[in-house]
C-alpha cells in the first residue's frame, strides 16, 4: 500500500508540479525583497499561460510560445510597478485588481479566440544522457526526464540566490526593500530598483503559466492555475524570503498535489475534498509559524515617498 | 470663507470624483478592448445597457444579482476601513450560506416565521467566525490577512462540496448523479418577493420578478452599519486602528481586539449574503462544484463595489446597483454582438487598479490642505477627541 503511494512515479510527478510554484514564487521574492507585494501573479500567470499555449497552438514553436509568455509578463509587470510604485497604490488590493483583470482577460481571449480546448503538443520530455538511466532509487526517472522547463525551473533558485546574495544588484534590492531612505541616499534608485524587480517577477509570473498550459497540462482553459499563484505568494512568506526556502515550500506543495493526485488515482476512499484542501491548510499552518518574519523586508507593501 | 456645510459637501463631491473618473477610465480601456476584438463600442454598451435597465425584469435581475454583491461590500467597508484587507467574502458567504441552511433545514416549519431571523443569525454568526479567524490569526500571530481569506476560500469550497455530497445531502436525489444539492427549504423560511405598490400607478413595480425582500434587508444592514462604524465607540475604534495603528495603541485601544471585530463585522455581512440567497432565490443549497459556483463571484464583486462606493455603506448601495447591471447586461451582450461575458471581470479589474491608484490624487489634495489648517478642520479635529473612548 505505502510502496504504491510513495512510488517513484509520485516524486518524479511531485518535481515537475513544483515548476509553475518555483517561477512564480522566485519572481515574487524578487519583488518582495525590494518592498513591493504583487498579489497579481496568480492573472500574470493566467495571461501567460494563455499566450503562450495560443502561440504553440497557432505556430506550434515553443521557443515562440515561451516569448509572448515573457513579453505579456514582462508588461504586466511594468503595469503593477507603475500602479504599486509610481502611484504609490494600496499593493494588497491593487494586486486583486490585476488578478481580476488577467482573469478575465484570459478567458475573453480564450473563447473568443480559440473556443474549445484543443491541446498543443507543448514542452517535450528530454531525458539527460547517463544521469537518466541511474536506477539506484529510481533517482534517474524521478530527476533527469522532465521537460525543458523543469530543469530550468530548478536551475533558477541557485542563479537567484547568487544575484540576491552575492551581486551588487541583489544588494541594491535588499537595501531598497529594507531601508529605502539610507538606499536612496547612498543614490541608489528606489524607484528603479523596484521596476526592475516587480517586472522579472511579471516574466517569470509569465513562464510559470507558460509551464502550467504548455508543459504540465498542454491546455487551455477558465481559470487554469485556479489560484496557484496566490499560493506562490504565500510560499514566499513560508521560505522565508529566501530562493532555497522557497524552493523547500514549493516541494512541499508539489508534493501534497501528487500525493493527492496517487491517492484519488488508487481510489483509496478518503474524501477528496479534505485532500484538495490539504494544501491551503497547511499553507495557513505555515503561515502561523513564519509569524516571527525576522527576515520581513521591513519596507514591504510600503510605499518610497522621497518627501518634499 | 466657505461656509462649513457647503466645505463639506464640497469635500465629498472631491471624494467622488476621482472615483468617477477611475471607472470611467476603466469604460474607455475595455472600449479599447471591445474594438480590439471587432466589436461596434456603441452597440455593445447599448445592449449591456439594454439587457440591465430597459425592461422592468431586467431591472428586476439587476437588483437581485447586485444583492449578495451590496450585502458583501457593506462588510468590506468595516473590514477595509479598520485597516485590514479582507478578500475572504466568497469562503464567509459559503460559511453564512451553509449555516443558514443547515438551521432552516433543521427548524423545518416547527416555529413558524420565527425561522427566517434565525437562519439569518446563523448565517451572520458563521460568517462572521471564518471572518474573524482571519482576524484572529492577523491580529496575534501577525499572519497576512489577505493570504489567509484566500486560502480560506478554497477551504470553505472544499467544505462545501464535502457536506452537499454527503450530511446536509438531499436525500431525494442521494445515489443519483444530480448536482449535490441540500434539500428545499420549508415554504414558510422563504424571505417574500418584493412589489412595490404606489398609488396611481395601474400595475405594481416589479410584480412577478425575482426581486426578494433580500434587497430591503441589504439596505437596512447598511443603516447599521453606517451608524455602527460612524456614530458609535465601535465604530470609532475600529475607524481609528484603521487609520493609525500605533497612535489608537497609545490612546489605549486594544488594537488586535479592533481586528477581529472588524474580521468578524465584515465576515458577518458576507455570511447574511449566503443566507439571503438562500432564502430569498435558490431556496437550497446547490453548487457545481467549482469555487465561484454558489457565490457567482459576489465575494470579489463586493470588493470591487464597496471600492467604488467610497467605503461607504450608502455609497455600497448604488455601487452594487451598477455591478449587479455589469453581469446582468453583459449576458445580453454577449448574445447581441458575441463578446464573452468575461469581460466584466476585465472590467472590474480595472476598476479596481484605476480606483486604488487614484487614491493618490485625493491624499496630495488632503496633504497640501494638512499644511493650512482651517477653522473647522480644527473644531472638528477637538470634536474628534472628545469621543476618545477612556
Amino acid at each position: 500500500m505505502i510502496e504504491s503511494i510513495l512510488a517513484p512515479s509520485v516524486f518524479a510527478s511531485a518535481i515537475r508540479l513544483a515548476t509553475p510554484y518555483v517561477f512564480a514564487s522566485v519572481g515574487e521574492m524578487f519583488g518582495q525583497r525590494s518592498g513591493v507585494l504583487n498579489l497579481g501573479v496568480d492573472g500574470i500567470m493566467l495571461m501567460g499561460a494563455f499566450f503562450s499555449y495560443y502561440v504553440a497552438l497557432l505556430t506550434g514553436n515553443l521557443l515562440l510560445a515561451l516569448l509572448a509568455a515573457v513579453l505579456v509578463g514582462a508588461l504586466m509587470g511594468l503595469a503593477m510597478a507603475f500602479i504599486s510604485v509610481t502611484l504609490k497604490a494600496e499593493q494588497g488590493i491593487s494586486g486583486i485588481g490585476v488578478y481580476l483583470f488577467g482573469l478575465g482577460m484570459s478567458e475573453l481571449l480564450f473563447q473568443k479566440l480559440v473556443g474549445t480546448p484543443r491541446s498543443v503538443d507543448g514542452f517535450p520530455r528530454v531525458a539527460i544522457p547517463i544521469l537518466s538511466d541511474i536506477q539506484f532509487l529510481s533517482l534517474g526517472e524521478i530527476f533527469f526526464n522532465h521537460n525543458l522547463l523543469v530543469y530550468v525551473a530548478f536551475a533558477l533558485i541557485p542563479i537567484a540566490a547568487f544575484i540576491l546574495n552575492r551581486t551588487p544588484f541583489g544588494l541594491m534590492i535588499r537595501a531598497v526593500g529594507q531601508h529605502p531612505e539610507a538606499a536612496d541616499a547612498m543614490g541608489v534608485s528606489v524607484v528603479r530598483v523596484r521596476y526592475i524587480t516587480v517586472i522579472i517577477g511579471g516574466i517569470l509570473a509569465g513562464v510559470a503559466g507558460a509551464s502550467l498550459s504548455t508543459a504540465l497540462l498542454k491546455v487551455f482553459q477558465q481559470n487554469l492555475t485556479s489560484g496557484l499563484g496566490f499560493i506562490a505568494v504565500a510560499l514566499v512568506y513560508f521560505g522565508r524570503w529566501r530562493p532555497f526556502g522557497v524552493l523547500a515550500g514549493a516541494l512541499l506543495f508539489s508534493f501534497v498535489n501528487a500525493l493527492q493526485l496517487q491517492i484519488s488515482a488508487l481510489g483509496i476512499d478518503v474524501p477528496s475534498e479534505f485532500a484538495v484542501m490539504a494544501p491551503y491548510v497547511i499553507t495557513i499552518i505555515a503561515l502561523v509559524f513564519a509569524s516571527k518574519q525576522t527576515e520581513k523586508p521591513t519596507a514591504l507593501t510600503k510605499p518610497f515617498d522621497r518627501g518634499g | 470663507m466657505v461656509s462649513t456645510t457647503t466645505r463639506a459637501f464640497l469635500d465629498r463631491l472631491f471624494n467622488a470624483v476621482p472615483l468617477l473618473i477611475a471607472v470611467i477610465a476603466a469604460l474607455v480601456v475595455a472600449s479599447f478592448l471591445l474594438a480590439a476584438l471587432n466589436a461596434d463600442i456603441a452597440t455593445a454598451y447599448g445592449a449591456m445597457f439594454q439587457g440591465a435597465f430597459g425592461t422592468v425584469n431586467a431591472t428586476a435581475e439587476t437588483l437581485v444579482k447586485a444583492i449578495p454583491i451590496l450585502f458583501v461590500a457593506i462588510g468590506i467597508c468595516v473590514a477595509f476601513r479598520g485597516n485590514v484587507v479582507n478578500i475572504g467574502g466568497e469562503g464567509q458567504m459559503i460559511f453564512g450560506a451553509l449555516a443558514g441552511v443547515a438551521v432552516t433545514l433543521w427548524i423545518g416549519e416547527s416555529l413558524g416565521v420565527l425561522v427566517v431571523p434565525l437562519a439569518l443569525i446563523a448565517g451572520f454568526v458563521a460568517g462572521g467566525f471564518f471572518g474573524g479567524l482571519a482576524g484572529y490569526l492577523k491580529a496575534f500571530f501577525n499572519v497576512n490577512e489577505i493570504l489567509s481569506t484566500i486560502m480560506l476560500n478554497q477551504v470553505a469550497v472544499q467544505i462545501m462540496n464535502y457536506l452537499l455530497n454527503g450530511p446536509l445531502l438531499d436525500p431525494a436525489v442521494a445515489g443519483s448523479n444530480n448536482i449535490p444539492k441540500t434539500a428545499r427549504i420549508a415554504e414558510i423560511a422563504e424571505l417574500p418577493r418584493l412589489v412595490f405598490g404606489l398609488p396611481g400607478m395601474s400595475e405594481p413595480l416589479f410584480d412577478r420578478t425575482r426581486l426578494h425582500y433580500g434587497f430591503v434587508i441589504a439596505v437596512v444592514l447598511a443603516i447599521v452599519i453606517y451608524i455602527l462604524l460612524w456614530r458609535t465607540a465601535i465604530g470609532y475604534r475600529i475607524r481609528a486602528v484603521g487609520y493609525n495603528e500605533r497612535a489608537s495603541r497609545y490612546a489605549g485601544i486594544k488594537v488586535g481586539r479592533q481586528m477581529v471585530l472588524a474580521m468578524f463585522l465584515a465576515g458577518g455581512c458576507a455570511g447574511l449574503a449566503g443566507v439571503v440567497q438562500i432564502l430569498g432565490l435558490q431556496y437550497r443549497l446547490q453548487t457545481d462544484g467549482s469555487p465561484a459556483g454558489f457565490t457567482g463571484g459576489a465575494g470579489f464583486n463586493g470588493i470591487v463595489a464597496a471600492l467604488f462606493g467610497g467605503l461607504n455603506p450608502f455609497g455600497a448601495i448604488p455601487a452594487s446597483i451598477f455591478f449587479g447591471g455589469l453581469l446582468v447586461g453583459a449576458q445580453n451582450m454577449q448574445r447581441a454582438v458575441g463578446i464573452p461575458a468575461a469581460l466584466v471581470t476585465t472590467i472590474n479589474g480595472l476598476i479596481v487598479v484605476f480606483v486604488v491608484s487614484s487614491q493618490i490624487f485625493t491624499q496630495v489634495r488632503n496633504r497640501r490642505r494638512a499644511k493650512l489648517p482651517s477653522q473647522p478642520e480644527r473644531v472638528e479635529a477637538r470634536a474628534t477627541t472628545a469621543e476618545t473612548p477612556s
